[in-house]
C-alpha cells in the first residue's frame, strides 16, 4: 500500500485514472483502501427526472448505481437503497441549491453536487463536489485552453453538537489540468493534484451550511492560491534553474 | 452480496504475468525525469515477483534511459556518454563521438560497465568529422554558457562515409539537461534534439527543432509540467567552422525564444488562464453570502442581492 501510494506521488497527474486501475488490478486485496486513498478524476450523469447533470462518487454511489442529488433517484434505479433521514434530506437540498449559485460565481460554469449522509457517532457527513471543464470547448469564457479540468471534492466529517458547539473536519481534494497550445510556444501542460484538512470548532447559530460553505470557501481559495503561487511556481522555478534566462546568464558572464 | 461477489470475481481473474509485466511497464515509462529507479523501486514491492519485475524492467528502462535521454559518466575520466538513439551502436551500446568510445551501458543501473575505443565503420570520414567536430565545440560552449549542468553531444545520423562534396549527410545535436534534488521534491529535465540535414544540392541546411521541459514537484501534493516545442530553420552550407557558428546561433535564438514564451505562459497563467478553471474571486468580487443563505427563500434572496436571477 505504501509503495501504491509512492507511485500515486509520481504519476503524471493527469494519469491518475489510468495509474489507479493498474494498481486495483494488481493489489485487489487493497482495493477499498485504494480507492478511498487515491481521488479519480469525477464523472457525471444525467438526471432522468430533472435533466440536470450530477457528479459521481463513492458517497452516493450502491452497487452500480448512483443517487441524483436533484431528483433523489438512483441511476440506474435500484430498489431499498439507502436514503438520508427526511431532514437530512432536507439540508442536502438546500446545499444543493447555495452550493450550485457559489459555483457558478467562482467558476462561470460547471457542475456541483453535494451529498450527505449519517455517520455512526450522532454526526452526519457531507460531500460537496465541482467539476469544471474550464477548456475553449467547455466552460472556458476566455478560450485560453487547450485543455482544461478542474475537479474539487471536499469532505466534512461534521460532529454531534456540544453545547451549541459543534466540530467540523474538512478534507479537499483539488485535480487539474490545463494545456495551452499554439505555434509560437507549443503546448504546456500543467497538472497537479493536492489534498488538504481543515477542522474547526464552529457555533450552530448561523446553521451548518453557513459554517461549511464558509470553510469551503476559505479552502478552495487557499489550494488555488497555492497551486497557483506555489506548485505552479516550483515548476517554473525548476526551468530557470535548468536554463536560466537570458539576464541571468549575462549578469554571471559580463565578456560574453 | 454483491460485495461478495466482486471480491470473488476478483480473485477468479488472476492476472497473466504477461499482463502484469505490461502494466510495470506502464508505471516505469511514466516515471517523471530522474525518478524511475524510484518508480522501479516501488513497481518492485507492489509485484512481489522478481521475474515479472526483471522482465518489465529490461523492457521498460533502455527506452526510458534514450527518451530521457540520459547522461551517464564514463568510468576512465573521459567524460559522459549521453543514451539516445543516435548514439546507440547496439542495446547496451553508446558512442561518445567526442572521444570516439563506444560505452557498454547497464540499462537498469543507469551505470557504464565498460568502454571500448568505437571501431572505423562507426565513425564518420574525414569529411563529416570536420563539421561534426566544428559544430560540437561550437555546442559545447554555447551549452556551457546557457545551462549550468548541461550535457551536449553531436551525431551524425546520415551520410556518414560521404568524403567530399556533392552528398547529402546528417547531424543531430541533442541537448540534455537534468536537476535531480528529491530532498527539495523536485525534480527537472531540459532536453533538445536538432535535426540539422545538409543539402549539397540546394547548397542549404535545413534545421529541425525539438525542445522538451519537464518539472515534478512533489512536495505534499504531485504538480508536473510537460512542455514541448518544435520549430524550423535554415541555413546555407558554409565551411565547418563558419556553419557551426550560424548553426548554433540558430539553435541559441530558438531556445532563448523557447524559454521567453515559456516565462510569458508563467506569467499569464494566475490572470488569465488560471481563471477559466476558477477565479480568485466571485463574479461580485466580494466573498459568498454564506450568513444569508439560512433565511426561508435562500435563493431568491440571494439572486436578489446580487442581481443574477437565474
Amino acid at each position: 500500500m505504501e509503495a501504491a501510494m509512492g507511485l500515486m506521488r509520481r504519476i503524471p497527474p493527469k494519469h491518475t485514472e489510468t495509474a489507479l486501475s493498474a494498481l486495483l488490478s494488481l493489489l485487489p486485496e487493497h482495493s477499498s483502501d485504494l480507492l478511498s486513498q487515491v481521488d479519480q478524476p469525477l464523472q457525471v450523469l444525467c438526471d432522468m427526472v430533472s435533466g440536470k447533470e450530477f457528479i459521481l462518487c463513492e458517497y452516493n454511489r450502491d452497487a452500480d448505481s448512483y443517487r441524483s442529488p436533484w431528483s433523489n433517484m438512483y441511476h440506474p434505479p435500484l430498489e431499498d437503497a439507502p436514503q438520508p433521514s427526511p431532514e437530512l434530506r432536507k439540508l442536502e437540498v438546500e446545499a444543493n441549491e447555495v452550493f450550485a449559485i457559489y459555483r457558478d460565481q467562482y467558476y462561470e460554469g460547471g457542475i456541483s453536487s453535494v451529498y450527505m449522509w449519517e455517520d455512526e457517532n450522532e454526526g452526519f457527513v457531507a460531500c460537496f463536489l465541482i467539476k469544471k471543464d474550464g477548456s475553449k470547448t467547455g466552460h472556458g469564457r476566455r478560450g485560453y485552453l487547450e485543455e482544461g479540468a478542474w475537479d474539487a471534492i471536499h469532505v466534512i466529517e461534521v460532529g454531534p453538537e456540544e453545547e451549541e458547539i459543534v466540530h467540523y473536519c474538512l478534507t479537499s481534494t483539488v485535480m487539474l489540468t490545463l494545456t495551452t497550445d499554439n505555434e509560437s510556444s507549443g503546448s504546456l501542460n500543467l497538472s497537479g493534484s493536492i489534498r488538504r484538512q481543515m477542522s474547526m470548532k464552529l457555533s450552530v447559530s448561523e446553521g451548518h451550511l453557513c459554517n461549511m460553505g464558509k470553510m469551503i470557501e476559505e479552502m478552495e481559495g487557499k489550494l488555488r492560491n497555492s497551486l497557483d503561487q506555489v506548485y505552479f511556481g516550483k515548476t517554473n522555478e525548476m526551468v530557470c534553474t535548468l536554463r536560466p534566462p537570458a539576464e541571468l546568464v549575462q549578469m554571471k558572464l559580463p565578456d560574453t | 452480496m454483491l460485495e461478495e461477489d466482486e471480491d470473488f470475481l476478483e480473485s477468479e481473474t488472476q492476472l497473466t504475468d504477461d499482463q502484469k509485466i505490461e502494466i510495470a511497464k506502464w508505471f516505469l515509462l511514466n516515471a517523471p525525469a530522474g525518478e524511475i529507479q524510484y518508480v522501479a523501486k516501488d513497481v518492485r514491492a507492489i509485484l512481489k515477483d522478481e521475474n515479472v519485475y526483471k522482465k518489465a524492467a529490461e523492457e521498460s528502462f533502455p527506452s526510458y534511459n534514450k527518451s530521457h535521454l540520459i547522461c551517464i559518466e564514463l568510468p576512465n575520466r573521459s567524460g559522459d556518454v549521453l543514451i539516445t538513439t543516435f548514439s546507440e551502436v547496439d542495446k547496451d551500446e553508446y558512442l561518445d563521438p567526442r572521444t570516439a568510445q563506444v560505452a557498454i551501458v547497464d540499462h537498469v543501473k543507469q551505470v557504464c560497465k565498460e568502454v571500448r575505443p568505437a571501431r572505423d565503420e562507426e565513425l564518420p570520414s574525414a569529411f563529416v568529422e570536420e563539421y561534426r567536430s566544428a559544430m560540437d565545440a561550437e555546442i559545447m560552449k554555447y551549452v556551457s554558457e546557457a545551462y549550468p549542468k548541461g550535457v551536449c553531444s553531436v551525431y551524425c545520423t546520415k551520410g556518414k562515409d560521404v568524403e567530399e562534396p556533392g552528398f547529402d549527410f546528417e547531424l543531430v545535436v541533442v541537448i540534455s539537461a537534468a536537476r535531480h534534488s528529491p530532498q527539495n521534491f523536485c525534480n527537472g529535465s531540459w532536453r533538445s534534439i536538432w535535426n540539422i540535414e545538409f543539402k549539397d544540392e540546394i547548397q542549404s541546411v535545413e534545421v529541425r527543432g525539438m525542445m522538451q521541459v519537464g518539472a515534478h514537484y512533489f512536495e505534499e501534493g504531485n504538480v508536473q509540467l510537460d512542455a514541448k516545442h518544435e520549430c524550423k530553420d535554415t541555413t546555407l552550407i558554409q565551411s565547418p567552422d563558419d556553419s557551426a557558428i550560424s548553426l548554433v546561433n540558430i539553435i541559441r535564438h530558438h531556445e532563448t525564444e523557447y524559454l521567453a514564451s515559456l516565462q510569458t505562459s508563467y506569467l499569464k497563467l494566475p490572470d488569465t488562464t488560471f481563471k477559466d478553471l476558477r477565479r480568485k474571486l466571485p463574479v461580485t468580487r466580494t466573498l459568498f453570502p454564506w450568513h444569508n443563505t439560512a433565511q426561508f427563500s435562500l435563493t431568491r434572496d440571494i439572486e436578489k442581492e446580487l442581481g443574477i436571477g437565474k
